[in-house]
């Protein structure tokens, strides 16, 4: 609290373009240890507008007008509020008070460990086991007889980035694995990211070798063997370099670089060509900006999404998926990801691919416990790319965003494979962002363990789950094509669009305009309040002419008419994905 | 003239027909006087049956004695025929060509045409002026329904009922019609019901160079304002080319002989830069081995999406003028058959919920396209892939039912219909069995006696099944005005008909069918709640039944 210097300051105003406001609203401002409110003076509304101050990008004060100061307060979900205060003292105050308080210095200053713990000790526990990666390791039928969990790095020595539970192949000797290890950057080894069971073909995921121009490793060169051979069906494998050639090439120089098919005798290799994490950051303010743009004409519009390069990206990432589910699913091949440190690229790569093999991750559950498996436990740096602590801005990245985005435009060819809707993908980004939760904090499974986040906060996947059935995609029917099976998307340059309900939310029709998926979860709601009205009716006539009131407390002889449909009953929807399969 | 003249190869064996994502097909190649036939004989696989008249274009290759030929649709489709044999394949090509351009309008399908469904309700009568004016009577009486241009003596491309103020006599709408490009006076196109203001069109008035005035034309819109009132005339043309048409003879309304009138000008382009732009646009989605910059910028180039967007800005306009500043308007160009319409009919749509409704929506098309005397026949007789040099075609109409699309997108359950009615109206608009779209005007469709001869597209649209197929199934009838968002980030490409045939169209259907199912299953729900509650209701009131054994 010692940063707050003026905890409430009166007739202030606030203006909210972006979503689609026009006047300011006038109230009160009040600074907390976690949040800044907003509390509008109207009498009937009173509306309150919170900003945890986790969220908080960028702050600016324009200069003033006779009319006051001016605080614009930027936030990390694109939110931009424009704050005008009757005092400049004011505004100079809780600009300085934000500065500090928006850039937090050590984890302890967040929000997720501000909560008490041990007021709900049992939810807490709860919360950390909705989703663990040991859960889809479990469901994909591992460990089989061609994959098998490894000790080697139970105790983080062998790789302080990867998690403790490893997958590898069978074939692969604890010497076998610590030198491959060496002979990749940071440690990061070959393993397992996703099998497929229907080819018996992996996704396998690792760094960049350490082989400058010419260095081998006779145990790298073994391990890559070792995945080979855990495919029966092939006697090759993929290897696929994330980046452009180029960016590959010039890593030898620095003692790093890629596999060579002259020393690998059995790979073949692949440039995905995704740019690097200072492209994407300028490229998605450039995106950021096209979106805000106040009235520019449809050149304008164009032009800057071309010149901005994001859906070139986009495509990119979404290009690499591709070619690896194609790879594992049409020719049974296993393939072997990786970037530079194979924590970002990869990441996105490995898991754009999972989403379109199996239909498990287009669930809610699959997706969270792929992102909690391909992004959470391998050492994706959430702290780093998202902002949560105050850092060096080199390190922030829209990494998620990409892969979140990937899912968005899948979902615009496929609008029935996913369980969920676009505002799940939205709400996700902005908990990435805004750390709100134990899940996301840190850098790596040996952080977050070191930290006891388990003991002092909460999961953001129960969060997530909790409000369920406000992600729910109407369209989602588990039996349709598009839902089973491999999806195969088109990767042609006009399938792809501009995420407006993340770049440009204000430019949205006056009322009564609706998407669809509002208006469908609408009636899906109505229909099973219906049921339940039937259900009781039913009851009721069952036992003849009685009044109503008598008949209460009757049990059910009929749990479910016949008629009713399964999948729209709410418990079914969640909990009957193919779990085993 | 026989077709069989024209047709130098009836059939040919063995062809092979590729479409995209569809199977290909080896069949015996027909051709008739009208269609291109290419048919498996074998039960189970689809025959194609191509109207002549929606061929745009071929292109011809060989390879050996395999010759290909490739046609392109005006629906903007394209289809390989590999036809073995050189020569079979020049004739089927030559007789492609000379079919797919005869110039007689009587030799066109239309004409030949017998419907295999029962007309239920005569199109050709569906949609008489008098009966809208009927509907307009119900609300005002300040209109009336004028003969002045009986035999169409007056103007050629008005139809012979014209709604005016009811004020102002025959001679004066005469002489306001010699004022007037083509002779098309200001007459009624929209009556705003919430409160009474009206939106007129007309063409340009012949002001020329040495401002000619003409007090009948101003009599006739200073008729249509309330006292004291101001209206706009909205001119969808920039203000330069505005000027430089009155050395053609034409020009605009100026401040000093219509003082009630506020003049704005917008920049809708014209028909050739139109037709240009659609070239343009289609080349681009069809090009597949784009990079995403360079897609970008050729859908950037080709400037459709700007066309859209001035559009459906001018038509908001008009609506806002009406609906939010409460004044009338009158809506020109040059000749008021194009842009004109393109306002005046969009401005419906945001304005008037009768028309988001299947037959409203086919009622505006009559009124404001067809009767209004858009030219259809000139318009529409080449689409995107005429090698030809243009002439009168632009895709005017096309434009309209895009920007008709995006308002659809943004309020998805303010339509009756699905994008499935503007698709096939752009069908029919290019090619059709039906004589709806034949003509350059009302006038037109009299002397080649439409109406007696062909069968109107309407006849069809409006049977239970095919309405049916094309109803929303998110429809909820609200009694707004709705504000679309013409922001560049909010219009998208109309994939619907741009990227129709470069993409299968399974995931789209699944999802409409689930959208149908979703609804369908509230609505049974509450039919067996209703009925249920009825049964407890009833039995609640009787006398306990008798037990049966």
């Amino acid at each position: 609290m010692e940063h707050i210097r003026t905890p409430k300051v009166e007739q202030v105003r606030l203006l909210q373009r972006r979503a689609g406001q026009r006047k300011p609203l006038l109230g009160t401002l009040y600074l907390s240890a976690t949040h800044t409110i907003f509390v509008e003076n109207h009498p009937e509304t009173r509306r309150e507008t919170w900003v945890l101050h986790s969220m908080v990008s960028g702050l600016e004060r324009p200069p003033g007008g006779p009319t006051g100061s001016q605080l614009v307060l930027r936030c990390k979900d694109f939110r931009v509020f424009h704050l005008l205060f009757p005092l400049e003292r004011d505004c100079v105050e809780v600009h300085a008070s934000l500065t500090r308080l928006s850039r937090p210095e050590s984890y302890s200053e967040l929000y997720c460990l501000s909560i008490n713990p041990n007021t709900n000790q049992e939810e807490r526990e709860k919360s950390w086991s909705l989703v663990l990666p040991s859960q889809d390791y479990q469901r994909m039928g591992l460990p089989n007889n061609l994959w098998v969990a490894t000790a080697a790095n139970s105790e983080y020595k062998m790789c302080d980035s990867y998690p403790a539970q490893l997958f590898v192949s069978r074939w692969a000797s604890p010497a076998v694995l610590m030198g491959s290890s060496r002979f990749r950057s940071r440690g990061r080894l070959p393993v397992l990211s996703y099998f497929h069971q229907d080819t018996l073909a992996a996704v396998c995921r690792c760094s960049q070798p350490l082989s400058g121009f010419s260095g081998r490793s006779e145990e790298d060169e073994q391990m890559v063997t070792a995945v080979m051979k855990a495919n029966p069906g092939s006697d090759f494998i993929y290897v696929v370099d994330t980046r452009p050639r180029l960016n590959a090439m010039a890593n030898r120089a620095a003692g790093k670089g890629y596999e060579s098919e002259d020393h690998y005798g059995n790979i073949k290799l692949h440039f995905s060509g995704i740019d690097n994490i200072h492209v994407m950051r300028s490229s998605q303010q450039r995106i950021l900006d096209v979106g805000e743009q106040r009235t520019p004409s449809m050149s304008d519009f164009l032009l800057g999404l071309e010149n901005s390069g994001w859906l070139k990206h986009i495509k990119a990432v979404l290009d690499a998926g591709v070619f690896i589910a194609k790879a594992i699913a049409d020719e049974g091949v296993s393939v072997l990801v990786h970037c530079s440190d194979g924590w970002d690229r990869t990441a996105q790569a490995c898991s754009v691919a999972s989403v379109l093999l199996e239909p498990y991750y287009r669930t809610m559950k699959g997706l969270m416990v792929l992102i909690e498996k391909d992004w959470v436990s391998f050492g994706h740096k959430f702290s780093h790319r998202y902002g949560h602590l105050d850092g060096d801005p080199r390190e922030v990245s829209p990494v998620l965003d990409q892969f979140l985005e990937v899912l968005w435009q899948l979902a615009q060819q496929f609008p029935c494979a996913f369980q969920f809707n676009e505002r799940f993908l939205l709400d996700l980004r902005t908990l990435a962002y805004s750390c709100q939760d134990g899940t996301f904090l840190g850098n790596s499974e040996k952080e977050r363990r070191s930290l006891r986040l388990q003991e002092r906060s909460f999961s953001v996947w129960s969060r997530l789950w909790r409000d369920r059935e406000k992600y729910w995609n109407p369209l989602y029917r588990a039996e349709q094509s598009q839902t089973q099976g491999v999806l195969r998307p088109n990767t042609t340059p006009y399938c792809f669009k501009m995420w407006k309900g993340l770049y440009s939310p204000a430019e949205t029709p006056a009322p009564p305009a609706q998407t669809p998926v509002d208006f469908l979860s609408s009636v899906r709601e109505g229909s099973q309040q219906l049921e339940q009205q039937l259900a009781n009716q039913q009851e009721v006539a069952a036992g003849g002419p009685a009044p109503l009131g008598s008949r209460q407390g009757i049990q059910h002889t009929k749990t479910r008419p016949l008629y009713l449909k399964p999948r729209l009953h709410p418990d079914r929807y969640f909990d009957s994905q193919r779990v085993l399969n | 003239m026989e077709f069989a003249e024209l047709i130098k190869t009836p059939r040919v064996d063995g062809v092979v027909l590729h479409r995209p994502f569809m199977p290909t097909v080896e069949g015996t190649l027909c051709l008739t006087g009208h269609h291109l036939i290419l048919s498996s004989r074998q039960d189970n696989t689809e025959e194609l049956w191509l109207l002549h008249s929606n061929i745009d274009s071929i292109e011809k290759r060989f390879l050996g004695s395999l010759g290909t030929i490739i046609v392109k649709c005006k629906d903007l489709r394209m289809i390989q025929l590999d036809i073995p044999g050189m020569e079979e394949c020049l004739n089927i090509g030559s007789s492609i060509e000379a079919l797919s351009t005869l110039d007689s309008v009587s030799l066109m399908y239309p004409y030949f045409y017998r419907p295999m469904f029962e007309v239920i309700e005569d199109g050709w009568n569906s949609f008489l002026p008098e009966d809208a004016f009927k509907d307009l009577e119900a609300m005002t009486d300040e209109w009336r329904l004028s003969e002045v241009n009986r035999d169409f003596r007056v103007c050629t491309t008005y139809p012979p009922l014209v709604a005016v103020p009811r004020d102002v006599d025959d001679d004066t709408l005469r002489k306001a019609a010699g004022f007037r490009h083509g002779g098309r006076f200001p007459v009624l196109s929209y009556y705003h019901k919430k409160n009474g203001m009206v939106m007129m069109r007309s063409g340009q008035p012949l002001t020329g160079t040495n401002g000619r005035r003409c007090k009948e034309d101003e009599r006739l819109i200073n008729a249509t304002l309330r006292p004291g009132k101001r209206g706009y005339v909205i001119d969808t043309r920039t203000i330069s080319v505005a000027q430089q048409a009155k050395a053609r003879g034409g020009g605009f309304e100026t401040e000093a002989n219509y003082p009630q009138w506020r003049r704005i000008h917008k920049a809708i382009e014209r028909s050739n830069v139109l037709q240009d732009s659609l070239v343009k646009l289609v080349e681009a989605c069809n090009d597949q081995s784009h990079s995403m910059d360079r897609w970008l910028s050729k859908l950037e180039a080709s400037n459709w999406q700007t066309h859209v967007k001035e559009i459906l800005t001018t038509a908001c306009l008009a609506a806002q003028c009406i609906d939010r500043e409460g004044a009338s308007v009158l809506v020109h160009g040059t000749e008021g058959t194009d842009s004109t319409l393109q306002v005046t009919s969009l401005a419906q749509i945001i304005l008037d919920p009768a028309c988001r409704t299947i037959q409203g929506f086919q009622g505006l098309v009559e009124r404001e396209w067809l009767q209004a005397g858009h030219p259809f026949a000139q318009r529409c007789s080449m689409s995107a892939y005429s090698n030809s040099k243009p002439r009168h075609e632009a895709p005017g109409f096309l434009l309209f039912l895009d920007c008709v699309w995006q308002v659809l997108r943004q309020f998805p359950c303010s339509f009756q219909f699905t994008e499935q009615l503007l698709v096939l109206l752009f069908e029919h608009a290019y090619a059709s069995q039906f004589g709806t779209f034949l003509g350059n005007s009302a006038a037109e469709r009299v002397r080649l006696s439409l109406p007696e001869k062909t069968v109107s597209l309407w006849s069809w649209v409006n049977r239970p099944q095919e309405i049916d197929h094309l109803s929303n199934p998110l429809y909820e009838p609200n009694s707004l005005v709705i504000w679309p968002s013409v922001a560049p980030q909010s219009l998208l490409l109309w994939e619907g008909v741009f990227l129709r045939w470069n993409r299968s169209p399974r995931c789209q259907e699944e999802a409409h069918e689930e959208m149908v199912h979703i609804i369908e299953y509230n609505k049974e729900l509450q039919n067996k709640v209703n009925s249920l509650r009825r049964q407890l209701a009833q039995l609640e009131t009787q006398e306990p039944p008798l037990q049966t054994p």
